[in-house]
């Protein structure tokens, strides 16, 4: 996702103390939230927002008051809970953003713990202006002020046991959760110093450590996460329960934008359990004492609905539009060169298109939240991936102030994009029911509604041009993309799209790295009425397989070795070489392989990294098998290698599934796929052996979570070319186009 | 209807429509969360549990076939000899989102008491029926194949006790 950075903000300032501990807030002046000493002032403020060690979550501030935002609290006993104000998905900032901030504080990594930060602006991202979650931003947007929250509680804490001992400050340093003496052989405890410290003026301006001192940066280091994950204790909002609490599921029309004509009730209400059916903008709810009951009383409405505008939608039809319009230019995004001029006079041209469908996110956590609304307050837990947006859309359907609202964030059972949606629609939905369920209410959506609730990666065509010249030199390269804007009509459109272009349709291919005189990029922009989102890598989950796999196509006609046409064409990008070549090295490229095997390769720049992989599949019973992916890497800065490997390991699943299996497809209207059985996942036994490589740097760090997906499609059918001869050029697989 | 089973050592008496999902019953009855719901259809593992010593995806499991039956959640397998099991999902930092993670360490489980060395095509078929979404196959077989070094180390320093 690219998005045009606002005024960076990220004004450090120090609030008081909490039960004896210290708090280091950021504010963001200009935010109504955070205006140094409005409201009851901060000591009092700071007070009604302390969170105690140990529970669930915490205590959000109200948001329309001046409420400090920690990002670190001390404790009297040395406890160093860090808020993270990032949704943990499996990325890990629960530790990466941890050690970010350990790593400055220089704690003790042992008494270092996490909660989720409340839904408020002051934990937006510095950049943006919202809490979010994605974009791989949660690394790469909170370094620098995770370290100098860290930085600025440590000098602090430096300052207080200097006060204490009668020294300079500058004689003193720190180590493990201590402020140390030497020339007096003393030291003291953080927790020591909490409060002491807490009462110091704020440095202005704190010194960041040499990366040459880091301890725990750039150090694998063992997930804060694990043993709660493992155990089976870590809070998910579908785990969330409240007093009282009525469980609701929802009839959703079959055709998106539908509506209920009539609903008979009678027998789903008959049904034990069942408490209530109520109609919502979205469907008919039934409200019942748990799942089961719910279950059981949805499968007995019988509803007549009426179709709306998309009840004739039809995949098959989409695509023949898409092609007929794939064939005419669209919008330019990119031009270079003189391209129409410079494919007239090639010797050779190549053309092909490509084809990729709706995909859903699919998180193992079906969507849910829970909400527990009163008349004045509204609580709502969900594993939300957009605060800033949820925390509004539950206070305009509860007609609620902002101060009335809390969201607290919890684990998310994966998200993918899928949680930060725009509208918070199954968010919205749920407050919806609990304005009539009379209770606390958990809505669960079924994997069914999962799949065919919308909000999907759009469907795309691209129809491609390569012109060869009388050298045998790739001289013209046009690119037509046809699909939906997952901007459009979204708060986000103002920066994100322009000129009628929407710079995540086309990323990714208007940034293609190859020097190619002649080139242009243009979009065809449609609107289907299916809703649609980001999903894992965004635009560049179809430009990669395009972009690279047509490469590859280039590079047969031209015999040429698809790695030595990449280097070639790489030659004055440094960085894209450098993991080009890695990856290359790694898995012994040219070098002989098992009969039967072939290697495919792939490199493509997301989120500000370089991704190239090399992947080793031969072909069974008409079906390939992939053995072994090996990955390299640039990230900028490493925070917790470990974690790269890990996001890196499980993006082969998430992006062999895409490239294997997966595809949204619509008849009549309505979306065809339900479940696992229909919507497959790539599992154990067909999972490869991933080898991943970083490239060391010092660079500032980039992303990693989404850049790990896009290059696994084109690697896997780059390799099943070299094969069987067989292009692939629709995704997902089809065992006609291969045999 | 009013059933009784033994859920991790421990009677429960529940109330309920028999055809109640055992997931539903370990859920919302007793509290235990571990278990999670995925698919509903046995299609997933995200709510695998142990009932008389053998795998079954509770999501499609009536209460009613379970009733006098030993239940084992995950909350229960943490305290039982798979200990090892959970100590190398930890050492291993096997879970991303975590969420499936559960159900695929009690399927683990089971495939390490009907085989205590599985090869890799063993963990191919004993783990299949367990979805991970986030793709983390990698460091679940790198886990068992950890957990059943242990096990194996484990009884013979047992043996050598004897």
């Amino acid at each position: 996702m690219e998005m045009h950075a606002l005024p960076r903000r990220d004004f450090l300032r120090v609030s008081a103390a909490i039960g004896g501990g210290m708090l280091i807030a950021f504010r963001f002046p200009g935010s109504s939230l955070a205006q140094p000493g409005a409201a009851s002032g901060n000591d009092a403020s700071d007070a009604s927002i302390a969170l105690k060690p140990g529970q669930a979550w915490d205590t959000p501030p109200r948001s329309d008051e001046f409420v400090p935002n920690a990002f670190v609290r001390i404790a009297p006993d040395g406890r160093v809970t860090v808020m993270i104000n990032k949704a943990e998905m499996g990325q890990g900032p629960t530790t990466s953003l941890s050690m970010l901030l350990a790593e400055e504080l220089d704690a003790d990594w042992t008494k270092v713990g996490y909660e989720f930060a409340p839904a408020d602006l002051v934990y937006a991202h510095p950049g943006y202006g919202i809490q979010f979650t994605g974009g791989s931003t949660s690394t790469a947007g909170m370094s620098k002020p995770m370290r100098q929250a860290g930085a600025t509680a440590r000098a602090m804490l430096v300052a207080a046991a200097a006060a204490r001992w009668s020294v300079d400050a500058s004689a003193c340093r720190t180590q493990a959760g201590f402020v140390l003496h030497d020339p007096s052989s003393r030291k003291l405890g953080y927790g020591e110093l909490a409060s002491d410290a807490a009462k110091l003026d704020v440095p202005k301006k704190v010194p960041l450590k040499d990366p040459s001192a880091f301890l725990l940066i750039g150090k694998s280091t063992k997930r804060l996460d694990t043993p709660d994950k493992v155990f089976g204790r870590a809070a998910f909002s579908i785990d969330v329960t409240r007093p009282g609490m009525l469980t609701a599921l929802v009839a959703h029309p079959p055709a998106f934008g539908g509506k209920a004509k009539s609903v008979d009730s009678s027998a789903a209400l008959a049904i034990q359990g069942v408490k209530k059916v109520v109609e919502v903008s979205s469907g008919v709810a039934v409200i019942a004492d748990g799942f089961w009951a719910a279950k059981r009383g949805r499968d007995a409405l019988k509803i007549d609905w009426d179709m709306g505008p998309n009840g004739e939608l039809s995949t098959t039809k989409l695509r023949a539009d898409y092609h007929a319009k794939a064939a005419s230019p669209g919008k330019v995004a990119r031009e270079e060169g003189d391209p129409d001029a410079s494919a007239k006079s090639a010797k050779q041209t190549l053309t092909a298109e490509y084809e990729l469908p709706y995909l859903a996110h699919a998180p193992m956590e079906p969507l849910n939240c829970v909400v527990d609304l009163k008349s004045d307050a509204c609580e709502v837990w969900a594993g939300s991936q957009f605060q800033t947006f949820d925390h509004a859309a539950i206070c305009k359907t509860a007609g609620l102030l902002p101060k009335q609202v809390q969201l607290h964030t919890t684990y998310l059972g994966g998200g993918f994009g899928r949680r930060a949606c725009p509208k918070s629609d199954y968010i919205v939905e749920a407050v919806e029911i609990a304005k009539q369920a009379g209770a606390p209410l958990k809505l669960i959506w079924t994997r069914e509604d999962d799949t065919r609730g919308g909000f999907y990666r759009p469907m795309w065509t691209s129809r491609l041009s390569a012109g060869l010249d009388a050298n045998n030199a790739l001289s013209t390269w046009t690119h037509t993309i046809v699909g939906e804007s997952i901007m459009a009509g979204t708060p986000m459109a103002a920066f994100t799209i322009k000129d009628g272009i929407d710079s995540t349709s086309v990323e990714g291919a208007k940034e293609l790295p190859y020097a190619i005189p002649n080139l242009r990029v243009d979009l065809h922009t449609t609107d289907n009425g299916v809703p649609v989102l980001w999903w894992r890598s965004v635009g560049h989950s179809h430009t990669a397989f395009v972009t690279e796999s047509f490469l590859d196509e280039v590079a047969h006609a031209m015999n040429a070795d698809p790695y030595e046409l990449r280097r070639k064409l790489l030659a004055k990008e440094p960085r894209y070489l450098a993991v080009l070549e890695r990856a290359a090295k790694e898995a012994g490229w040219g070098t002989p392989l098992p009969a039967g095997r072939a290697r495919g390769i792939a490199i493509h720049e997301s989120f500000e990294s370089v991704v190239c992989d090399v992947m080793e599949v031969s072909m069974k019973d008409g079906w390939p098998r992939v053995h072994k992916v090996t990955r390299a890497i640039d990230c900028g800065t490493t925070v917790n290698p470990d974690t790269i490997h890990a996001q890196l390991e499980g993006a082969v699943g998430f992006g062999l599934t895409a490239a294997l299996y997966s595809a949204i497809t619509l008849e009549n209207g309505r979306v065809e796929q339900g479940n696992f059985h229909d919507y497959k996942m790539v599992r154990m036994n067909e999972m490869p052996a991933v080898d991943v490589h970083i490239i060391s740097s010092t660079a500032e760090s980039t992303g990693v979570g989404e850049p790990g997906v896009p290059t696994i499609a084109p690697a896997l059918c780059n390799a099943i070319f070299t094969l069987t001869g067989k292009r692939v050029r629709r995704l997902p697989l089809r065992r006609e186009d291969l045999t | 209807m009013s059933l009784e089973l033994e859920v991790n050592g421990k009677r429960a008496s529940v109330d309920v429509d028999p055809t109640t999902p055992l997931l539903w019953v370990l859920r919302e009855q007793l509290g235990l969360t571990g278990t999670k719901f995925g698919c509903g259809a046995a299609q997933c593992g995200a709510c695998t549990v142990h009932v008389d010593g053998e795998a079954r995806r509770s999501c499609v499991t009536p209460i009613a076939s379970v009733a006098g039956k030993k239940v084992t959640t995950i909350e229960g397998l943490a305290s039982d000899p798979h200990q090892a099991l959970v100590q190398a999902w930890i050492e291993a930092d096997v879970p991303q989102c975590g969420y499936c993670q559960t159900g695929q360490i009690m399927s683990a489980a089971i495939l390490l008491k009907e085989n205590p060395k599985p090869t890799d095509a063993d963990i191919d078929l004993g783990m299949s029926g367990n979805v991970c979404r986030c793709g983390t196959y990698v460091r679940i077989r790198k886990a068992i194949h950890r957990a059943a070094d242990m096990m194996k180390a484990a009884s013979g320093t047992q043996q050598e006790k004897r």
